[in-house]
């Protein structure tokens, strides 16, 4: 009986291809998204966490320097000497072939048990190791030393991508740090009685495990924003399966009457009809995930370029298939399989055999589901309000996403009908009449097209606004912050004191630029030294500041704080923040800091030197109004290398690089997402033809020829998706309202002004309608070209 | 005794309260036996043919097929009884439209075991299927879609057909050339036949006649 059972309910997809079609790459499209993003987040997650496990990192405490980014050497030696069980670390970068590559010097003697780099030197020739200078890295990165670097190379598959081992005083040579190392790793068993650590080291302090910057936490949200994209582009496709579901559930009521009729048990059908939807569903994931694969190698030097960028870590150019991703994409391919099919399922676990087979309406046209439709609408609309002025948190925020964008797709049925009967009210002739009661009609059979085309419009506009507001904002703002005409590299001339001498002759004014990283109330940060001069005064913008605020720097007395230091760590104007042991000033400013992860504490140029007096200027910013004149000079009197003196544009050209980077991501899935939605037209409306011919045969009949039923048919396309397009404006809105005011502000501790971008949102809306436009092409072409006799048919009730 | 029938009651729901359908009908048929059921539109004739089949759960009464208690059955148990021992030919034909006329022929016979293919080949050569039978049912007149329909419930070897207005959608000359080969056919079988016609002309053809009204055999 199975077998048979099988074998008709197969028979329905050999004999309507092209819904197998629909169904199988509505949901390999899906999948292929959301998988192709797992991918992508697997990657950079996988290469966090082999970079965290080159020294265990998290696992042990550290001993960082107080100041500064490094410490001597002689401090690992007197603490050795005190019965501190440590071992030492340098790390630094450097360009190899014009790659920056993590270097990671470690002492193979005293390094950390259970660490990666252990491992990779228990099976290394440690002779080899400590005497040939031997680099050791995984595959990709050895071969790119080996073509660069004249060192031996070992290959260990332990080894992060973009990390290479080597012995402690090989990365000192390499990165020119004789004699001082980054951090001290303290090993798990220590001997019981030891010399306090403030008597030997007073400058280390002790970072406890749990405490250790973690790249993968500062990441997240990164790859938060990826998945909430892949999740959308999901959903969009999920509507795709829906509707192709709905649709051959629809069809086979008859022939699933006929099954129980001839005596096959309700429950062996449901099982059967399961069964076969899980197979189609394996069919498409596996499908989706291959499509997703690709798209990930597409996606992933951009996104690895981004957080290299971004957050300084390191993730592998290169896919591979992990476990993770793949099933996850299996499993979403299923659950969203079953999770579209379940009320069909439903329906026809709770229907009758007896009843008529024929005459009823599309599954989501009858006045009920509507009903319940609009509701749900309401009550998730209501809830994003409320999510909207109460919620707080990332999840909250994308709680608020979900309510407002599902809850306005399923608006959109009742919205269009409300619309459509306003149409045909004002509808004066006949054939305009039945043009407007019919498009009513379609409705149930379009809506969830209808709905996957709001929702890729609303993410377009949503999106798009957020990243021009955001490009808008950055462009002003580096504007504001790189007001400098010139920046000179202050290690280009060793004589740095005759530089500054120089510089302070020819410049109309000299900004020296010097920083130290520091942890500000807890969070990692930076202190900037500035001089306060014309520049500061004139072009910085401050969200909120004291009045006088440039001569509180100047004079010492006060801090400004980047946006992201305020909100993380609640301070704002007028509260103290502790720079140092016996260093409180009060907060004057707060600044926009976009594009900055971490936070950033401004004072003035002579409180900095008087509190960190190792510390040099990194560059000067140079002031004048004859950029080429100074760069001639400066080259002329101190040999400087061209590439050492950096001008405004090019800064400014390189930011906007990393920030175009950063999005081309978003922008590459919104096309896709847009893509996904023209195709659930396209989908819908071939699947439809057949379904609308008794509605068209009377007209064809009564007088109308094929070829102007064709036109209305594309008429009637273009018009909901106009409708539909012109719903999408306010809702893509206020998602960009919410990605900016309240997501943003959650995931990268920055607040965005929203502008609108009125000609971008009518080149989406003509890309929307094109789109619409095509897919209407087909099915009203093979309708204008059908022969009469399948027009016919319609009457001969032979169908 | 193949099928007995005691004092069946079917009602359905309507606006002002449950509408009765069958008040008390009591019927037999033997095994072999044919038996024309007539009676006006909205008789109840569909119905009790539905509470036969076990499509539908009678309100009161019992009906007795084969041995087995149908009013007793769950949903597993009717659905059992349907694929054994009943052969259903609806008036609308209910092929299956994505397999083709052989594949359509195979299928209830296919559910209880393996067909013969030569008893499928004889009941298409009979009904003048062969040239049909690589065809699908949206390519066929109504006349060899009932024809089809016939050859599905025949192959079965069922001990009991239901007909419900087998040849309504048919016109006379159509209708009575279905009818010829449909009786030859069931004769052959042995199988006992309780159909349901607004016909007298098809109804005298058949070996008795019970005639419905308001719910009651008259």
């Amino acid at each position: 009986m199975t077998g048979a059972v099988l074998e008709a309910l197969a028979s329905h997809w050999r004999r309507n291809r092209l819904q197998l079609l629909t169904l199988v790459l509505g949901l390999a499209l899906a999948t292929a998204l959301w998988s192709g993003v797992q991918a992508i987040n697997a990657e950079a997650r996988a290469s966090y966490d082999a970079a965290a496990a080159t020294l265990a990192e998290g696992r042990f405490h550290q001993l960082m320097p107080r100041e500064g980014d490094s410490m001597p050497q002689a401090l690992f030696v007197a603490l050795r000497r005190a019965g501190w069980l440590v071992s030492p670390v340098v790390e630094g970068r450097l360009r190899v072939g014009g790659t920056a590559v993590r270097l990671v010097g470690v002492d193979p003697l005293t390094a950390p048990p259970s660490s990666a780099a252990s491992e990779a030197l228990a099976r290394t020739d440690l002779n080899r190791f400590l005497r040939a200078e031997t680099l050791v890295a995984g595959p990709e990165m050895a071969a790119l030393l080996e073509a660069n670097m004249p060192n031996p190379v070992l290959v260990d598959q332990a080894v992060a991508p973009g990390s290479v081992l080597a012995d402690i005083g090989v990365v000192q040579k390499l990165l020119g740090r004789a004699g001082r190392i980054s951090r001290l790793i303290v090993l798990p068993e220590q001997p019981l009685r030891q010399q306090p650590l403030a008597d030997i080291a007073p400058d280390l302090v002790l970072q406890r495990a749990d405490g250790a910057t973690d790249v993968g936490r500062l990441t997240d949200s990164f790859h938060l924003n990826l998945t909430a994209f892949g999740f959308l582009s999901f959903a969009v496709g999920i509507f795709i399966v829906h509707g192709a579901i709905g649709l051959a559930f629809e069809q086979r009521r008859g022939v699933i009457r006929t099954l129980r009729a001839l005596g096959v048990p309700l429950r062996r059908l449901v099982v059967l009809m399961i069964a076969e939807l899980v197979v189609l569903a394996t069919l498409a994931g596996a499908l989706g995930i291959a499509l997703g694969y690709l798209i990930a190698a597409l996606l992933l030097p951009d996104v690895a370029a981004t957080i290299r960028g971004l957050y300084g870590a390191d993730v592998a150019g290169t896919l591979q298939i992990r476990p993770a991703w793949w099933l996850s994409g299996i499993a979403m391919a299923l659950g969203g399989a079953l999770l579209a099919a379940a009320s069909a399922l439903w329906r026809l676990a709770r229907m009758p055999v007896v009843a008529g087979a024929g005459g009823r309406a599309w599954a989501l046209g009858s006045g009920r589901t509507r009903t319940l439709q609009a509701a749900a609408a309401v009550v998730l609309l209501a809830a994003a309000g409320v999510l909207a002025v109460t919620g707080g948190g990332l999840a909250a925020g994308f709680a608020l996403l979900a309510c407002l964008l599902l809850g306005a797709a399923l608006a959109l049925p009742p919205c269009l009908a409300a619309i459509l009967r306003l149409g045909e009210a004002q509808a004066v002739r006949a054939m305009a009449q039945w043009f407007w009661a019919d498009t009513r009609q379609q409705l149930p059979g379009l809506g969830l097209a209808l709905m996957a085309l709001l929702l890729a419009m609303a993410a377009n506009v949503g999106v798009s606004t957020m990243v021009s507001s955001f490009r808008l904002t950055f462009v002003g703002f580096l504007d504001q912050r790189l007001s400098a005409e010139l920046y000179v590299d202050a290690d280009a001339v060793a004589d740095r004191a005759a530089l500054e001498r120089f510089l302070e002759a020819h410049a109309d004014a000299v900004l020296p630029i010097m920083s130290v990283e520091a942890t500000l109330a807890g969070l990692p940060a930076e202190i900037f030294g500035v001089r306060v001069g014309y520049t500061y005064r004139e072009n910085w913008r401050f969200l909120d500041a004291i009045p006088a605020v440039w001569d509180e720097i100047e004079a010492g007395r006060a801090v400004v704080i980047n946006e992201q230091l305020s909100r993380r760590a609640a301070l704002h104007v007028g509260h103290t923040l502790a720079l140092g042991p016996g260093l409180s000033l009060p907060v004057a400013g707060v600044v926009g800091d976009y594009g900055n992860p971490i936070g950033q504490a401004i004072v003035g140029e002579a409180l900095f030197r008087q509190t960190f007096p190792a510390i040099e200027p990194s560059r000067y910013g140079v002031r004048t109004g004859n950029p080429q004149g100074l760069r001639r000079a400066l080259t002329e009197a101190f040999d400087v290398p061209p590439a050492r003196i950096i001008d405004q544009a090019a800064i400014k050209a390189f930011s906007l690089s990393v920030f175009e980077r950063t999005f081309s991501v978003t922008d590459a899935l919104n096309v896709l997402t847009l893509a996904v939605a023209a195709f659930a037209i396209l989908m819908s409306l071939l699947t439809l033809a057949a379904m609308r011919l008794p509605q068209m045969a009377p007209v064809w009949a009564m007088g109308t020829t094929q070829r102007r039923l064709a036109g209305l048919e594309i008429l009637r396309t273009v018009l909901l998706a106009a409708i539909t397009a012109v719903l999408a404006l306010p809702l893509g809105l206020a998602l960009a309202w919410v990605l900016l005011a309240i997501v943003n502000v959650e995931a990268f501790g920055w607040r965005l002004p929203m502008y609108l971008f009125p000609v971008e949102y009518i080149r989406l809306m003509l890309f929307a309608l094109a789109a619409a436009l095509l897919a209407a092409l087909w099915p009203a072409w093979r309708l204008s070209r059908m022969e009469p006799t399948g027009l016919l048919r319609i009457f001969a009730n032979e169908r | 005794m193949l099928l007995s029938i005691e004092d069946l009651l079917k009602s359905y729901p309507g606006p002002e309260g449950p509408v009765p359908v069958l008040r008390g009908v009591t019927l037999s048929l033997d095994a072999g036996e044919t038996l024309a059921l007539t009676g006006e539109s909205g008789s109840g004739k569909s119905t009790l043919l539905h509470l036969v089949a076990g499509l539908d759960a009678a309100d009161g009464g019992r009906v007795g097929l084969d041995g087995q208690e149908v009013t007793a059955l769950d949903d597993s148990g009717r659905a059992r009884l349907r694929r054994s021992t009943v052969g259903i030919i609806f008036q609308q034909f209910n092929l299956i439209p994505s397999l083709d006329v052989a594949a359509n022929i195979a299928f209830q016979a296919r559910l209880i075991g393996t067909p013969e293919p030569q008893e499928l080949s004889r009941l298409a050569h009979a009904l003048g299927l062969e040239p049909q039978l690589r065809k699908y049912p949206e390519q066929l007149s109504g006349g060899q879609q009932q024809r089809v329909a016939i050859a599905r419930a025949l192959a079965a070897r069922p001990k009991l057909i239901l007909a419900d207005e087998p040849t309504g959608n048919l016109d006379e000359a159509t209708a009575d050339g279905v009818m010829e080969q449909f009786l030859a056919l069931v004769a052959e079988t042995g199988a006992a036949l309780l159909m349901v016609t607004h016909s007298p002309r098809l109804a005298a053809r058949l070996g008795r006649r019970a005639h419905l009204s308001q719910g009651r055999l008259a």
